[in-house]
């Protein structure tokens, strides 16, 4: 897949999850997977919150 | 064959593990984003497509904590309940707990404006530890040495002028080893612990704290089970430091407890324990 932000490859694993964090390697933007069936489909990741953590 | 569902908000290494082994185990785990659910006072267990239980998984804190809510209501078993999160998500009641139950920790002051936390470290004559209410990962820990360094925190606090803001949370600054104890409970049960080992004062593994292994000591278990009991039970990580004269002090009591650091160590199979005590939970 491209980055939406750089336009480098960005290589999804075969058994990648939907909402596993991707990065491009390129540029650093980082991206929630989404998956349906066999469509993937890169969405902009949350940034870090304030009440993030355990 | 029980549905688990383990709901999430940003699918971490821990959910995978999580996932990997409800299907080891033979059963099934769904998967629930928590960003996508739309809900109302309607609701339920199935609407919501909430298994037989509920693992909550949520990095954030709120929208952990208030799925857990919706969830309760819709009538699901959710790990942890609600009255978990609420007493370790904010600090302040979790150290009233710890210390109603008689569990040892670290001396704890609250002022609840900017001139009674001044007055604090002005009294106090030494460093304290300075906390946010509501954070994890050491975000906002800072070791305040001094009036100058209270007085910056006071203003980037005036600036940013949120409720819990306006509450000061300072704890001593424990003599110990480079070092604290991450213990996990499921069930009040510890299945694992690790050192945190760090230069700073801060030993977050999220801050660059280096995770190793750590063998459970009874002391450990017995204290670990304690924290737990004192804020409700369920999967925990209780965190301890060796203070150098009283021994073991539990300074906190983590909810969505996160455990890759401890499976780096290759001690224990901590999501084995946690999809077990999950399994106990189901209500079908």
């Amino acid at each position: 897949m491209k980055c939406p932000e750089c336009d480098a490859d960005i290589a999804i694993q075969d058994d990648a999850m939907s909402g596993e964090i991707v990065s491009c390697a390129e540029c650093g933007a980082d991206y929630e997977l989404a998956k349906n069936g066999s469509d993937v489909e890169l969405k902009k990741a949350e940034t870090v919150g304030e009440d993030w953590g355990e | 064959m029980v549905d688990i569902s383990i709901a999430y908000d940003r699918l971490r290494l821990e959910e995978k593990m999580l996932s990997k082994k409800v299907a080891e185990l033979g059963h099934t785990a769904s998967m629930i984003d928590a960003k996508a659910i739309r809900t109302g006072t309607s609701s339920t267990k199935e609407s919501l497509g909430i298994g037989d239980v509920m693992l909550e998984r949520c990095v954030s804190y709120y929208r952990g904590m208030f799925l857990t809510a919706i969830a309760e209501f819709a009538g699901a078993s959710v790990i942890n309940s609600l009255k978990v999160a609420a007493n370790c998500g904010n600090k302040l009641f979790m150290t009233l707990l710890l210390k109603k139950a008689g569990v040892p920790t670290p001396e704890t002051y609250f002022s609840l404006s900017a001139q009674s936390a001044r007055e604090r470290i002005s009294e106090a004559g030494r460093p304290l530890v300075i906390k946010p209410l509501v954070g994890s990962w050491g975000r906002g820990v800072m070791r305040i040495n001094d009036a100058d360094a209270i007085d910056a925190v006071i203003e980037a606090r005036e600036i940013t002028d949120s409720g819990y803001d306006r509450t000061y949370y300072f704890q001593e600054l424990v003599d110990r080893p480079p070092r604290d104890i991450r213990v996990i409970t499921v069930g009040d049960q510890a299945v694992g612990a690790m050192y945190r080992s760090s230069d700073g004062f801060r030993t977050n593994v999220a801050a660059g704290a280096t995770p190793e292994a750590c063998e459970i000591t009874g002391e450990m278990r017995e204290l670990a089970a304690r924290a737990s009991g004192a804020v409700g039970g369920g999967i925990l990580g209780v965190d301890m430091m060796e203070d150098r004269e009283r021994g073991l002090v539990v300074h906190e009591v983590n909810n969505t407890v996160e455990f890759r650091g401890l499976a780096s160590t290759g001690q224990a199979d901590i999501p084995q324990s946690m999809v077990e005590f999950a399994l106990r939970s189901a209500k079908r």
